[in-house]
């Protein structure tokens, strides 16, 4: 039998398919950036120049740190993916305004070089970057860590303290009494003018943003929505003064949760990956963040939540494996 | 409401190109290269030699196997060789070369015309199967053998295959618009075969107008024209069935085992050819497309034409291609020079452009999940291409039902770290097929 008559290879030969949608890890990365902008915009606004100067070291530096690890590691350079300025943003509007600015260059080392890059980097890491580079900040800096802004004079509240600290060391009825109302508490934390981290204040625009992100497809709904709820309905039925009698309302826009379950709940990497496993992992982050506020020694427990949660996200994709087609007959 | 099927997605149609445009007849070819495997089965056996002279719709090459299929002479001329020639599918083939008489005069007998509704079920399926008729969505099981389900198979629903979801394609579109009558004579011939009552024609509603002449081919009848939402991969037979019928086909089974019986348009255009009019299936309605082609047609095409000539009678090129690929965007095969023939299962050639392609380089899988939620199979396929990178192939079938992937691409698609992921699939379902073989072996000696 004669030979094949073949000619030359004219054509890219692959393997199907052979077109692709144009999304992009940094089409992603950035737009989450993109979504976290109003919020910082307004804690530069409400906090002054000391939070304009603690986000860019943490960014900048997270940026610089990649680039630094990458050149260590013979990786190709991927600082233009936006995902360590990602970190690094979000590091950083997690940490209170009045801390010194070098503080959050080593919480970005952190966040980086080791919770990041030591695992693998992109893609590899178990726990949210960010939240390492908190928590590790939370526990070598403690005071600092600690220590509000005293917002005196700016708004109408006379505080320097939190106010999930504030319910954690005097109470519900101290609360309401340092904004003066319960309305005028609802509207305060909801439009941001209240003390915190630098970028969890406003409810507002971080909805905004986190809606955003749903809306482009880049984040899903399921966990923040289960988050949030799970901590609402839980601090409602685990009231003060008995069943049904909590306050779901401020605790859902407290503290870090809005932040935490629109940006670093949804951090794909981190979470499970089907629908299911979510719902766990956002379950669970909720039911841990309610029994630290309410039984543990710290006020907040949004980072911590998300952090254990991560720990046990490749066990819940185990047993959470999307039921295959024709399995049910 | 129709209920749809599990994720699928929504890729550009591209479909402007070529849908409104009628089904032209290509110029004859200078010569044919009709390769004797154009089915899923036995591959043939020539029964013509060199410098033999043949006429149109002669048997060339048979085999004795059941699962196999007939091919004819597309056209009239004398037999040049009968070697390997490059195949579409297979690498390469044997094939046959027939060099044009440019007579083109068809074999003593074809055509006639039969009374087609006295035909039997059993003398049905005898015509189907000499004309050679194999599924021509591209899959090119042979159609007879499709018919003939196992007696414990009962079954019940038949569905014609209009959905036509992968883009670019609008073959199956322009021969309901241009063809309905016969589309409507050969789902009633399939009926018949099958002993059925129950039909549905599945439409995507990107295709109103196909709707509408589906609707009035089928009225007064029992066949169900259904405009279904369009999302790939909806031709996916177990997808279809789903949507229509509202089964699902157990993992590893047929679409017979839950009673039901898929064709495509074109393949019951042909059986309507053979039946009525004695006509073996020498000629098939393909879609030259793709941003690279000067004047995308739809075109009426001989067997064994070449993709050069297909290509030619469009234009040629506008600007210089790609990628060549044999049927769809999603599924079709990549081809390395146009030195291919056209064979049954052929629904379209495109040539694509880099920009068309928007490949990027793959970066490590950042979990977001897109492709679990897309995937029609209900798969893991992030996990199933780290595991594939790793080499893991083992694992991917005990653990992440790597067989049961149905290769539709919709991951690859989606995935914004632009991941090989069907590709590190199906090197994987290789490898274990591969070990399969090798246990096979050693257990024989």
């Amino acid at each position: 039998m004669s030979e094949v008559k073949l000619q030359e290879n004219l054509f890219t030969v692959t393997t199907s398919p052979h077109i692709r949608a144009e999304a992009s890890i940094s089409k992603i990365m950035w737009s989450v950036s993109l979504a976290l902008t109003p919020a910082a915009l307004f804690a530069i606004y409400h906090f002054g120049t000391p939070a304009l100067f603690v986000i860019l070291a943490g960014s900048l530096s997270a940026v610089g740190f990649e680039y630094l690890v990458q050149k260590l590691r013979k990786k190709p350079i991927t600082i233009s993916d936006g995902s360590a300025f990602l970190t690094g943003l979000l590091l950083s509007m997690c940490l209170p305004p009045s801390i010194p600015p070098y503080m959050a260059v080593i919480g970005s080392f952190l966040a980086i070089v080791v919770a990041k890059h030591a695992m693998g980097g992109l893609g590899y890491n178990i726990f949210n970057p960010a939240h390492i580079g908190r928590a590790a900040l939370m526990v070598s800096w403690p005071v600092a860590m600690t220590t509000w802004t005293n917002l005196s004079g700016k708004v109408d509240i006379v505080s320097s303290a939190t106010p999930l600290n504030i319910l954690k060391q005097q109470g519900y009825s101290k609360l309401i009494d340092t904004f003066g109302s319960a309305p005028q508490m609802y509207k305060d934390m909801f439009l941001g003018f209240r003390n915190g981290s630098i970028g969890e204040t406003s409810t507002i625009l971080l909805l905004i943003g986190g809606i955003y992100l749903i809306y482009k497809g880049y984040a899903n709904w399921v966990v923040p929505a289960f988050m949030i709820g799970t901590v609402g309905i839980l601090t409602w039925i685990c009231g003060p003064t008995g069943l049904f009698t909590g306050d779901p309302l401020f605790h859902m826009m407290a503290g870090g949760l809005i932040i935490g379950a629109f940006f670093m709940a949804t951090d794909m990497v981190t979470i499970p990956i089907t629908k299911k496993g979510q719902i766990v992992f956002a379950i669970g982050a909720g039911v841990i963040t309610v029994l630290i506020r309410l039984k543990g020694g710290y006020p907040e427990g949004v980072c911590y939540s998300i952090l254990l949660m991560n720990a046990v996200t490749p066990l819940i994709d185990r047993f959470m494996k999307p039921v295959k087609f024709g399995a049910r007959g | 409401m129709i209920k749809s099927f599990r994720g699928g997605i929504h890729p550009n149609g591209s479909k402007n190109y070529t849908a409104s445009k009628s089904i032209e007849i290509a110029t004859l070819p200078s010569k044919v290269v009709i390769p004797v495997s154009q089915h899923i089965g036995a591959p043939c056996v020539p029964i013509v030699a060199k410098g033999d002279c043949v006429k149109k719709g002669q048997v060339i090459a048979t085999s004795p196997a059941f699962v196999s299929s007939p091919v004819h002479a597309s056209i009239s001329g004398t037999v040049k060789d009968i070697a390997l020639y490059p195949h579409p599918v297979f690498g390469k083939c044997l094939s046959i070369v027939i060099e044009n008489d440019g007579l083109d005069e068809w074999i003593e007998g074809i055509p006639l015309t039969r009374d087609w509704e006295k035909l039997n079920a059993q003398e049905i399926k005898g015509i189907i199967k000499e004309a050679g008729i194999v599924g021509m969505g591209g899959a090119t099981f042979p159609t007879f053998v499709k018919l003939s389900p196992p007696k414990d198979k009962k079954i019940d629903t038949f569905i014609l295959n209009a959905a036509e979801c992968e883009p670019f394609l609008t073959a199956d579109h322009r021969m309901m618009l241009e063809h309905s009558d016969k589309i409507a004579i050969g789902v009633k011939l399939v009926m018949k075969v099958l002993g059925v009552e129950k039909a549905f024609v599945g439409i995507e509603d990107n295709k109103p107008d196909a709707v509408i002449a589906m609707q009035k081919a089928f009225e007064g009848t029992t066949v169900k024209v259904m405009a279904i939402p369009t999302k790939y991969p909806q031709g996916a037979e177990k997808m279809l069935i789903k949507v229509l019928a509202d089964r699902e086909v157990p993992s590893g089974s047929l679409p017979m085992d839950v009673g039901v019986v898929v064709q495509n348009v074109g393949t019951v255009v042909a059986i309507c050819d053979a039946v009525v009019n004695g006509i073996p299936l020498i000629e098939r309605v393909t879609t030259i497309s793709g941003s690279a082609i000067k004047e995308p047609k739809n075109l009426l095409l001989r067997i064994g034409t070449s993709f050069e000539d297909a290509i030619e009678n469009c234009g040629g090129f506008n600007e210089p291609p790609a990628k060549i690929i044999m049927g769809g965007p999603m599924m079709g095969f990549a081809q390395s020079n146009l030195n291919i023939s056209i064979i049954k299962g052929v629904s379209g050639i495109l040539a694509l452009t880099k920009k068309d392609i928007n490949n990027g380089t793959q970066s490590p899988c950042i979990r977001c999940g897109k492709c679990v939620s897309v995937c029609p199979c209900g798969l893991n396929p992030s996990m199933l291409s780290i595991l594939g990178e790793k080499d893991m192939y083992e694992e991917a079938k005990l653990e992440q039902n790597l067989f049961d992937c149905a290769e539709c691409g919709s991951c690859v698609y989606v995935c914004p770290a632009k991941r090989n992921i069907v590709q590190y699939i199906k090197y994987s379902k290789m490898r274990n097929n591969a070990d399969a073989a090798k246990k096979k072996e050693a257990l024989a000696k």
